[in-house]
């Protein structure tokens, strides 16, 4: 006969799961933004027959976690499981608000962030057994994406906290997203057009190459904030005394020193990654590349920079989901970007507020990791030297 | 006709290679021994000016090879290092057509002559041409590097220990098909190398460098004759030298009139295999058989030891 065997990290999973859907409570009511909250088991926050299916399909999961199963069945039950949660809340949220109350307020308690951690790291858990293909990767990212969107714009999370600070701040929430993408992105390129060319420089020239790197290394240890203080007085200098500036939108404070510092943090997994990419290059191929009479430029297009790639790829994701989270602290010198809404939460302790700006922030930066090491994955190509014979 | 004429190249204190001077015939194979640091490299890399000379001239053909910038110099001349260099991410076809690109050549041009170089280094085009160089076996790689080299047909081909990576079965195929492909090509090869039975085996003439100079430039049986300094007959390898001798010489020119007993040895075949044969079947002669089967007469101990023994 047949044993059934347990998984050890299943057992994680399950005792988190069970504790989050039984012991701990699954949502938060408040009379208004600002004052302590009620907390609601599962039972209590949503209607009998929700409560029932809701602990049903956690239990059905934590049952397929326990034991070893297929690793696709892992998955299936850990999406089931977030999909049922992320449903729930919703509907806890419509089921405590009283009819035609906008003061009132219903967040995600204990329980439900413990579940989704739990069931988050099943899925992950069962991606990694499974191993998807770079391309499939990016398809269940999608998915999901295109799951929470239809719920969000169905409505069927209208009634959470998060979502009514939302619904008082629609401009100024696309505004600041814009910014933020722009911040990080633009000076993911700024760092890119000027870090490649020097890492090429000094993979080329050993003695600048410890200089810079050292620089480098020594601008990624200054704090964010004491960044973004230094760099107030030149740039507030230059606003006043270069022609121009000002116009274009330098200053001391705003946008300028947030794009300037992010840049900075940006130069050195480029610079780094692009030199550490062309010394892995193999010598023989860079040998024979020149004795057959390839050009140095022809070499570098050629030769050095396709076989570097996926290496100063990486250095590009690092910089990219660095600087996403990053370009939150910009706000506090007025650079804009989600960050405004986590600080303006945090003066006015609206912790949906704080929430508002950093759940996108996470998101984005989770999905650029996604796509990124997918992307990185596939520019990959299977170039391992075969043993020599 | 390549000249090398006084050619030095310092770094700084050290010369690495000091006041060499050869002339090598076109179409002939030289191949330069010497052990590590003996300076072969740094010599053959002033050829296509990898490595600039310190002073000194080389001339290919009486024009002076600095008389072209360098990438378009070593365009004209074929070059193949040990462990090949081939490009990890371009397909085998791509990496031989790489020549031909940069020179730019037409399209269909290219492609009938990758297609005729796989073909001649028995690499069949259709299966290999589309496939990356981490895909074939040592063997393969080397000579899929050897055809880069050659895809331009270069009249002067450089090769830097091109079967130092090769184990002895594979080196020994690899050695007489670049010997078949020196007569097709009509190519002259500059070969370096620190293993002097691949130098015999190849060698129309071999220059021996030690610590930056040739010490004696001569035809194999000149070299086992007459060794100009006892470096080289350490080189040779005293306990080597009647063997090398049997070794470079057909059975052909050993033939003496008379009938033998047994099966017979090819004309063609090395004295050194003759050898072999009598010592192994325990026989004093072996009848000898020219390449159509003919028997032409025998081949004897006693013969072949007199040609073994050295000037006396």
């Amino acid at each position: 006969m047949r044993q059934l065997r347990f998984d050890k990290l299943g057992a994680i999973i399950a005792a988190l799961a069970l504790g989050g859907a039984f012991i701990a409570p699954f949502a938060t009511f408040r009379a208004n933004r600002i004052v302590a909250g009620e907390v609601k088991s599962v039972i209590d926050a949503v209607p009998a027959a929700w409560s029932v299916a809701l602990l049903g399909i956690v239990v059905c999961a934590v049952i397929v976690a326990l034991v070893r199963s297929p690793a696709y069945l892992r998955l299936a039950a850990a999406f089931v499981a977030l999909a049922a949660l992320a449903l729930g809340i919703g509907v806890a949220a419509t089921h405590l608000t009283p009819e035609a109350n906008t003061y009132a307020r219903v967040s995600p308690a204990s329980g439900f962030w413990i579940m989704l951690f739990a069931f988050g790291l099943l899925a992950a858990d069962a991606l990694t057994r499974l191993r998807p293909a770079p391309f499939v990767r990016i398809v269940v990212l999608a998915v999901v994406l295109a799951f929470a969107s239809a719920i969000l714009l169905a409505g069927a999370w209208d009634g959470l906290s998060i979502l009514k600070e939302y619904a008082s701040r629609v401009d100024t929430f696309w505004a600041e997203g814009r910014r933020h993408v722009t911040l990080a992105l633009g000076s993911l390129v700024a760092a890119i057009v000027v870090g490649i060319p020097l890492g090429v420089l000094c993979h080329r020239v050993t003695r600048l190459r410890d200089g810079l790197l050292g620089v480098l290394n020594a601008i990624q240890t200054i704090p964010s904030i004491a960044l973004f203080g230094i760099l107030i007085a030149p740039l507030g200098w230059i606003a006043v005394n270069v022609p121009g500036a000002a116009a274009i939108g330098i200053r001391g404070i705003g946008v300028a020193p947030a794009f300037v510092a992010l840049f900075l943090y940006s130069l050195l997994p480029v610079v780094a990654n692009t030199v550490v990419g062309l010394a892995g290059v193999p010598r023989d191929a860079n040998d024979a590349a020149r004795g057959i009479g390839m050009t140095d430029w022809q070499r570098l297009v050629g030769i050095e920079f396709p076989l570097a790639f996926p290496v100063i790829l990486t250095g590009i994701r690092i910089v990219l989901v660095q600087n996403i989270g990053l370009a939150t602290i910009a706000a506090l010198i007025g650079g804009g970007g989600f960050g405004v809404f986590v600080f303006q939460g945090v003066g006015q302790t609206a912790m949906d507020l704080v929430l508002l700006g950093a759940v996108p922030t996470v998101v984005l930066a989770f999905a650029a990791a996604i796509v990124l090491d997918a992307v990185i994955e596939m520019a990959t190509p299977n170039t391992r030297q075969a043993e020599a014979a | 006709m390549i000249e090398i004429e006084n050619i030095t190249k310092r770094y700084g204190e050290s010369t690495v290679v000091d006041d060499v001077s050869l002339t090598i015939a076109p179409r002939t194979v030289t191949v330069v021994v010497g052990t590590s640091g003996s300076g072969k490299t740094t010599l053959l890399r002033m050829v296509n000016r990898l490595v600039e000379p310190t002073s000194g001239a080389i001339r290919l053909d009486g024009e002076d090879n600095r008389s072209l910038p360098g990438y378009e110099l070593r365009r004209r001349i074929g070059y193949a290092i040990q462990g090949h260099g081939l490009f990890p991410h371009r397909t085998v076809a791509e990496n031989i057509a790489t020549v031909p690109t940069l020179l730019g050549w037409e399209r269909a041009r290219i492609d009938a002559k990758v297609e005729e170089l796989l073909s001649l280094f028995q690499l069949d085009p259709a299966a290999f041409g589309p496939r990356f160089p981490h895909e074939l076996s040592g063997g393969q790689q080397q000579r899929v590097g050897v055809a880069r080299a050659l895809a331009a047909e270069p009249k002067v081909l450089l090769m830097d220990e091109p079967f130092g990576a090769l184990d002895p079965i594979i080196r020994a195929k690899a050695q007489d098909d670049l010997l078949a492909i020196q007569k097709h090509f009509q190519t002259t090869i500059i070969l370096v190398t620190h293993d002097m039975e691949e130098a015999f085996h190849l060698a129309d003439r071999i220059a021996v460098m030690d610590k930056g100079k040739v010490v004696q430039y001569a035809t194999p049986t000149e070299m086992l004759l007459k060794p100009a300094t006892p470096f080289v007959e350490s080189l040779i390898g005293a306990g080597e030298r009647p063997y090398r001798l049997l070794a470079i010489a057909p059975v052909s020119s050993a033939v003496e009139p008379g009938h033998a007993e047994g099966v017979a040895i090819s004309s063609a075949a090395s004295q050194r295999e003759a050898l072999a044969e009598l010592l192994w079947s325990g026989r004093d002669a072996l009848p000898v058989a020219d390449p159509d089967g003919a028997v032409i007469g025998k081949v004897s101990l006693e013969g072949l030891a007199k040609r073994a023994a050295g000037p006396t």
